[in-house]
């Protein structure tokens, strides 16, 4: 019976395995490949489908601010990662300057997004208007998708904020240290994907004129 | 010890849970443990199977004549559909994997839990609230939903009622569907016992791989097609409307994507119930094990190019109708293996027909006369005269109800003992099975016949000359609801009344059958090491000796 107690106490929660962890982190990443893939592919099709008015309505999309956000999201990623080498070397100082450096860039990112989106829609570019149901059906196509994929790629942005503050607040109560940091490696990953999708994003509405 | 031991003095799950306390309701709705969650879907998916049974004897009964009989022609519309999403969504998808893949295959590959216990409970309670939600888009105003289960665009846009909660619900229940799988995948990949290498598993648990890998891929693309339909009723963005230079057909291919390898996520596991449980009838090994778990994999990644076969009528070109008409017959052929492997097995076997075998039975031949009618409409030429019939129907609930609806009463006949401990009356369980093969041919089979004759799917008014196949159909709903009484009714009852039997009635020996009943909260005393191949009976003397 002593055997079966003591295996009731490390049932669920204390039983560690970091490759299985990581292996369901990678199986769900997978899953949001699919989610965005579903998107990108309505954008292939239609691409083809209208390739001028595409053109078109891609001029109107301001690339400074893309590139800066690209630019951005680039550096939150190395942040990171950073965070995560820092915390497996036992600094846990710097692996928390990292995290916070990342959340900041987030931060950052969303901020830019709001200006970008405010300036479309006081330009009257935005589903439904009657500036939108004037042009091509093309171009309404191309605005329909770049608000709803930059917006699934910003509400993906905005959960990550949440999740790394979670992250950043277990580090500093040591609930994850530099022996057990699968979570933070799992977010780090989470956050690569975030930053892996807008990078096909970035050139499909912003580059490709 | 090698094969485990079955020890009587564990206490079983029931006595000891997961939380602090071991009694009252919270040790249920917050355990980790993975036969208590198996066993709270199986009570949720039992009210949801109960509630659409009796909407699908409410529509019969509305068609037993023509015009109008019970109801008016929108409540019928919205009764066929939330027939149709109630079990599909709440009953078939989860069915199978969330009850029994929950409750065995951690029992199955010799581990104590699933790979992510919380995980697990958070997919149950994402499943209850998608649950919920479904429920309040029936009684907000606006009505319940009317499209159909199948949600097509340009109707799903403009109907009135409370399409976005509805689908917003099966979002939410896609969600819990793929924590459910890469939880499954992740558990068979790392939590096998010593000794158990891929072609030491249990054909169940192969089957719930390929499933569980269907849901992780297929999922996701309907959760981003619910996504659209909601922002296009929100706000009209325009991708799936012509006005504004959308395409409705992108939606169906888009809806079929996912919704095609679904049907695979249904009948997979049902498929590995059938494997586990003619061994143990027959007292034979499986014939063809590597065959029958390859086609598993076959019957997923080959059933996920097929979607296209639901459309041949919505306009494609004549290149891709063919090339997916292709695809549709050569899907066939992983479940032909199944099917003539699961016959061979049988073949000089010595068969003890008990209530699960003859469930069995029941299913191989309904399955089968879906499985060929499949075919009927997955060729181009007859699928133009029965598309969107009556035959369709049948077709459908051939190998959806009469396939794992019929594997899931199987699965529970035979699972039941180890479950509860308890036996159910054999005698009425024989009498229920065999009721309910009778009613379900006199329920569906007309139905065949009827699409042949050009009956429309789905319409709430008919011509008279179909009111005589209208009418046996009705009166097979009323026989269907007494087995479904008398099955599910054996089954209740027992759990508290049954009486008490040994830990392996039937002589199984997967390892399941390898611990006590019900099994204690880890499953075993002490993790087993394997040896035999899955279905190898020379170990039943052993196990006899063990106890």
């Amino acid at each position: 019976m002593s055997h079966n107690e003591q295996a009731v106490e490390s049932h669920g929660h204390v039983h560690r395995d970091d490759v299985g962890a990581k292996m369901g982190m990678w199986l769900f990443l997978f899953t949001e490949l699919l989610l965005f893939g579903g998107m990108f592919l309505i954008y292939a099709v239609y691409r083809f489908q209208y390739p001028e008015q595409f053109h078109f309505a891609g001029m109107e999309l301001n690339t400074t601010i893309g590139t800066i956000n690209t630019i951005i999201l680039l550096t939150s990623s190395l942040t990171v990662a950073l965070s995560i080498t820092a915390l497996q070397k036992g600094n846990k100082f710097l692996s928390i300057i990292m995290l916070t450096i990342t959340i900041g860039f987030a931060l950052f990112f969303m901020v830019n997004k709001y200006f970008e989106w405010s300036a479309k829609v006081s330009h009257g570019i935005y589903p439904g208007s009657e500036e939108m149901l004037n042009k091509q059906n093309g171009e309404i196509l191309f605005f329909g998708l770049y608000y709803v994929m930059t917006g699934l790629h910003g509400l993906h942005v905005l959960i990550g904020i949440v999740l790394l503050t979670f992250i950043l607040v277990m580090i500093i109560k040591d609930k994850i240290i530099s022996t057990d940091l699968v979570k933070l490696e799992n977010s780090g990953l989470y956050w690569h994907l975030v930053d892996l999708i807008w990078i096909f994003l970035f050139p499909l509405f912003y580059l490709i004129q | 010890m090698a094969n485990g031991t079955i020890a009587a003095n564990l206490k079983t799950f029931y006595e000891e849970g997961t939380t602090k306390s071991n009694k009252g309701i919270w040790s249920w709705l917050l355990s980790t443990d993975h036969k208590r969650i198996g066993l709270m879907y199986l009570g949720a998916i039992a009210i949801f199977f109960s509630v659409a049974a009796i909407l699908g004897v409410l529509m019969r009964l509305e068609l037993i004549a023509p015009g109008e009989t019970i109801m008016e022609a929108q409540t019928y519309n919205s009764i066929f559909t939330l027939h149709g999403v109630i079990m599909i969504f709440l009953f078939i998808i989860p069915g199978l994997p969330a009850v029994f893949g929950n409750f065995f295959l951690p029992l199955q590959i010799g581990a104590m839990d699933v790979a992510f216990p919380r995980l697990n409970l958070l997919s149950f309670w994402i499943y209850i609230v998608g649950a919920i939600l479904v429920l309040v888009s029936l009684i907000l105003p606006g009505g319940p939903i009317d499209t159909g289960w199948t949600f097509y665009i340009p109707y799903s846009v403009r109907s009135g009622t409370n399409i976005s909660l509805a689908i917003f619900a099966a979002f939410v229940l896609g969600f819990s569907s793929i924590l459910t799988g890469l939880n499954f995948v992740t558990t068979i990949h790392r939590m096998r016992a010593p000794g158990m290498g891929w072609f030491k598993m249990p054909l169940f648990v192969w089957a719930t791989y390929a499933t569980a890998w269907i849901q992780i891929i297929a999922t996701p693309v309907i959760g981003i097609t619910i996504l659209l339909v909601i922002l296009e009723r929100m706000f009209g963005v325009g991708i799936f409307d012509p006005a504004l230079g959308g395409d409705p057909i992108l939606f169906q291919h888009l809806f079929w994507i996912y919704s095609h390898p679904a049907v695979y996520i249904m009948i997979l596991p049902a498929m590995g119930v059938v494997s586990e449980i003619i061994p143990t009838f027959a007292r034979r090994t499986i014939f063809g094990y590597r065959a029958i778990a390859m086609s598993s994999l076959a019957i997923a990644f080959v059933g996920y190019l097929v979607w296209a076969h639901h459309m041949f009528t919505s306009g494609m070109s004549d290149t891709a109708r063919i090339i997916f008409s292709l695809l549709t017959f050569i899907v066939a052929l992983p479940s032909g293996v199944k099917v003539f492997n699961w016959v061979a097995t049988m073949y000089k076997g010595s068969i003890d027909p008990k209530p699960p075998f003859l469930w069995v039975m029941s299913f191989i031949v309904l399955f089968s006369i879906g499985g060929l009618t499949g075919l009927v409409l997955g060729a181009l030429a007859t699928d133009i005269h029965l598309h969107d019939t009556y035959f369709v129907v049948a077709h459908f609930h051939y190998v959806m109800f009469g396939g794992t609806g019929t594997i899931f009463f199987a699965a529970l006949y035979y699972w039941f003992p180890k479950m509860f401990g308890r036996m159910y009356n054999i005698k009425v369980a024989n009498w229920g099975v065999g009721l309910f093969f009778v009613a379900f041919n006199l329920l569906y089979f007309p139905k065949f016949i009827m699409g042949y004759l050009g009956m429309p799917r789905r319409y709430y008014d008919y011509l008279q000359e179909f009111s005589s196949w209208h009418l046996i159909s009705t009166v097979g709903s009323w026989v269907m609801l007494i087995a479904l009484i008398l099955v599910i009714g054996n089954i209740v009852y027992s759990i508290f009344k049954g009486e008490k039997c040994s830990s392996n009635p039937w002589g199984g020996v997967t390892l399941e059958w390898h611990t006590q009943s019900p099994p204690p909260l880890l499953n075993f005393q002490e993790i087993p090491t394997v040896k035999h191949e899955p279905y190898d009976f020379s170990q039943l003397e052993e196990m006899k000796n063990e106890s």
